[in-house]
């Protein structure tokens, strides 16, 4: 018997609920104490086509999906044949026993099936057809044996709605699917369980509102953007709670003109930012350049989806690495940060806005869909205060004793104080023109390399400011895997299985990719036996960008770019192999 | 009070001599002295070509961007900063090539921000190519049988899109000029004035004399700028005629309006510390 410890998941049509019931289990698990991750798969559509979410439930800290799924909801026929390979050998399956057809041969040979008439349960008590899987919901329930209780709490305390009826009918609905199971069916010989622990008050969130909560703590106070999968759910939370934090929330005509509007508000004092995914960002590429050489601070969030193009706008891959470190015309400064998981999310972002501020230089903040979208289980705590870092911005007063300001003055650091328009004795030019101190036109070979190195200047003078690699494991490791953004998750989760079965891993984590941290990723690597770069995309960008900072190949590129994440089991079978 | 010395630079304007940017500069200063504006008190965004070379000219708060965006940046500073005087500053092409979706959607926000646009109908900065407003038949480095499409017209555009203030004025008419912009201030909401303007290297049609034709000034007519319809007849009227002076003016909501954005208490202006957020996290427990 497990307790605490398993995967469950659902899967139907597009349009059937699968996401809010799949993020109703989670947070299901989540107030009775338990640690969950999120995983969900679905196409660009609306209605039709398949949907799956899977919640990874564990007593503890859990990072990444986990496979086998020993719970498996299937609403249709195609669930069931998509997802039977999935499967444990002591798995259950509850499915609709009007549409799916079990068992079939596709199923280990030990599940355990549990049909039940879900249609004519929701029609029987009048409910409408969507609720088919608040019945799933509280079958899964009975199955993990749940107190009864519970069904009516959680449904009372979570559904968004105020309309009592709606309410009424979910609790009616899942109540019989809690009851049916209990009732037609022993549970006494499943192999996993539920026991309720103490929950401190934790909540469950995806990396996007992390990013938008962080975001808004820091000060943001102008958000424009542009919907694009899978930056979206960032620009809904931020039109949500706008009106309350006094946010001027603008969605734009397109991505160029979210970049512009947000600029705008940087130069003129406000802190702003915009989201967007790889073919937005490209939008943005222009405006992302001009930011850097008016030195206005800019915060841009790439949240990563397979391309090239259109590709696969609801899945999940790392492709825009080199994309993001080159965009826009010529060479200038920008910080590129890559948080791996929601906490990550929290703490990056107001050093995000600290770093746009303080050099006066774009920040592109980069996720995927993975972590963009998937719910984790996280301590309140992690939103810590933030500390404002606005850099040098001169007064009035302090403007009056400077005899002749000059916006672009050539500093050590390379930054310059900047005088917010409206300031009085402030008044200069920005120019995308390359321009002198005064920021006036200047095209002389002189004033040009002057200018383009006082640029530079500034992300050497940072390098005391960045986010330092994250080193993670055994200092002696048999090998080091090094990786960027999401893919911390599940690096951690088989760091955690290969040192129960004795291998020595450890795991070294870039959180700031521009500029490259050389020397703390050197001391590292020079003590490391063997090193595998760990991406989800084709070429190994970070291996590439790894040799230009410091010279150095990694031994291995573990690669997958098929949309999917790593899963856990997976990468420890891969990593075994390397060794 | 400010004087047009106080919002001029020491970098001397490179226009061609004769160019129309040479009536619009002195004008819009003007404007600004006529409103008893201070240079730090206004914000000058532009975009690029000749007219927003401008930007290292004007001694006020200049943000000289990329071709196109000047409007998005000046609603992102106007959002930001309510107190400033926010003007986009914008040729045809920008304007209305590749700025147009810009322009319809600015438009439609009516915010508190000027746009002014130099319409000589070239790409000049580019030595003459086709502009949007460039007219049928013009022939031009990129049309040299001829403009076979139909120019575009920026202020029925304008008035169809929600601009709450439209006019248009003339580059060689300076004190009339000068007037529109002061009035295209002084109005709450979006204004945009359309300034035909020479280009007196690359456009050997649309001359001194060829305006002289065609231009008359609507305050000498029965025109009432509070008659959209009949603002919409005159922008669309189909013989040679062009109108100058405020064509529509209406007071309707602005963005700040909607935004119930306040002016007494520009955010920009107030300490920004940590913001909690702790109430709001009930909902994800």
């Amino acid at each position: 018997m497990l307790v605490n410890n398993f995967s469950w998941k659902i899967g139907g049509e597009a349009g059937y609920g699968i996401k809010s019931i799949g993020a109703l289990l989670a947070r299901s698990m989540m107030r009775l104490g338990l640690f969950v991750f999120t995983y969900d798969e679905y196409p660009s559509l609306i209605r039709g086509g398949h949907n799956a979410f899977e919640v990874t439930v564990s007593p503890g800290p859990i990072n990444a999906p986990k496979r086998p799924i020993n719970i498996l909801v299937a609403l249709d026929q195609t669930t069931l044949n998509q997802h039977a390979n999935e499967l444990s050998d002591d798995a259950a399956v509850i499915y609709n026993s009007k549409t799916v057809k079990a068992p079939t041969a596709l199923l280990p040979k030990n599940t355990r099936l549990f049909p039940l008439p879900l249609q004519e349960i929701v029609s029987k008590l009048g409910g409408q057809k969507i609720m088919h899987n608040t019945v799933a919901w509280g079958a899964s329930l009975a199955l993990l044996d749940v107190d009864f209780d519970f069904v009516k709490t959680m449904i009372e305390s979570s559904f968004d709605t105020k309309d009592p009826k709606i309410i009424l009918q979910n609790i009616k609905v899942a109540s019989e699917g809690f009851e049916y199971l209990r009732r037609n069916y022993s549970i006494k010989d499943f192999n996993y369980k539920v026991e309720k622990r103490n929950n401190p008050g934790r909540i469950l969130m995806t990396g996007n509102e992390a990013i938008a909560w962080a975001a808004i703590k820091a000060g943001c106070k102008l958000y424009a953007g542009y919907p694009m999968t899978p930056s979206t759910s960032i620009l809904h939370t931020m039109a949500d709670n706008a009106d309350e934090y006094g946010i001027v929330f603008r969605q734009t005509e397109d991505e160029i003109s979210a970049v512009n509007m947000v600029i705008g508000a940087g130069y003129a004092g406000w802190r702003a930012m915009t989201a967007t995914s790889g073919g937005g960002f490209a939008l943005m590429s222009e405006s992302l350049g001009m930011a850097a050489t008016l030195e206005v601070p800019l915060v841009i969030v790439e949240a990563m989806r397979p391309g090239p193009s259109t590709g696969m706008p609801t899945w999940s891959g790392q492709g825009d690495l080199r994309f993001v470190l080159s965009a826009s015309q010529d060479e200038f400064p920008r910080f590129v940060l890559a948080p791996g998981d929601v906490e990550q999310c929290l703490n990056l972002l107001p050093i995000a806005f600290n770093l746009a501020e303080k050099y006066q230089t774009p920040v592109v903040v980069m996720t995927d869909k993975h972590l963009a979208e998937c719910y984790k289980t996280i301590d309140r705590a992690n939103f810590k205060p933030v500390t404002i870092e606005r850099g040098e911005v001169l007064s009035e007063s302090q403007l009056a004793k400077i005899k002749d300001y000059k916006r672009y003055a050539y500093t050590d650091s390379g930054v310059s104080p900047r005088a917010l328009p409206g300031t009085k004795g402030g008044v200069h030019l920005v120019n995308s023109d390359e321009h002198n101190e005064s920021g006036f036109t200047d095209e002389s070979s002189e004033e040009r390399v002057k200018m383009m190195d006082k640029r530079f200047r500034k992300l050497e003078a940072a390098r005391k400011d960045i986010p330092q690699p994250v080193f993670e494991g055994d200092g002696h490791a048999d090998i080091t895997l090094i990786g960027w953004g999401s893919t911390r998750g599940v690096i951690l989760e088989t760091l955690k299985s290969l040192q129960s079965q004795g291998v020595k891993a450890n795991f070294l984590q870039i959180l700031c990719l521009s500029p490259f941290p050389k020397e703390a990723v050197m001391n590292v690597l020079k003590k490391s036996k063997k090193i595998a770069i760990v991406e989800n995309n084709k070429t190994g960008q970070l291996a590439g960008w790894l040799k230009e900072n410091i010279g150095l190949d990694p031994h291995y590129k573990v690669l997958k770019y098929d949309g999917r994440p790593f899963f856990t089991e997976e990468l420890i079978e891969t990593v075994k192999e390397l060794l | 009070m400010s004087t047009q010395k106080d919002f001029t630079t020491s970098y001397t304007p490179n226009w061609c001599p004769g160019c129309g940017n040479f009536g619009i500069f002195p004008a819009t200063k003007m404007a600004f002295v006529e409103l008893g504006l201070e240079p730090h008190q206004v914000a000058m965004i532009f975009d690029i070509g000749c007219s927003s070379n401008g930007s290292n000219f004007f001694r006020v708060y200049s943000f000289h961007g990329i071709h196109g965006r000047a409007l998005p940046v000046a609603e992102g500073v106007k959002l930001a900063n309510p107190e400033l005087t926010v003007l986009a500053d914008a040729g045809d092409g920008g304007g209305f090539g590749e700025g147009m979706s810009h322009f319809i959607h600015t438009a439609r926000t009516n915010i508190d921000i000027t746009y002014l646009v130099h319409d000589n109908h070239l790409y000049s900065l580019t030595t003459g190519q086709t502009s949007p407003t460039s007219g049928r038949g013009l022939k031009t480095k990129t049309a040299p049988g001829g403009v076979i499409d139909r120019p575009f017209n920026p202020l029925a555009a304008a008035l169809i899109n929600g601009a709450t203030f439209v006019a248009q004025g003339f580059s060689s008419d300076i004190p009339h000029l000068a007037g529109l912009i002061k009035k295209a201030i002084k109005h709450r909401g979006f204004a945009f004035i359309n300034i035909l303007q020479l280009c007196v290297t690359f456009n050997k049609v649309n001359d001194q004399n060829w305006y002289k034709d065609r231009i008359y000034k609507l305050e000498g007519t029965n025109h009432d700028s509070s008659d959209y319809y009949r603002a919409l007849a005159v922008a669309t009227r189909e013989d040679s005629k062009l109108p100058l002076g405020v064509l529509y003016q209406a007071e309707k909501p602005t963005l700040s309006d909607g935004l119930q954005l306040t002016v007494k208490t520009p955010l920009v202006k107030q300490p920004l510390t940590n913001v909690d957020i702790s109430k709001s996290l009930e909902k994800y427990s």
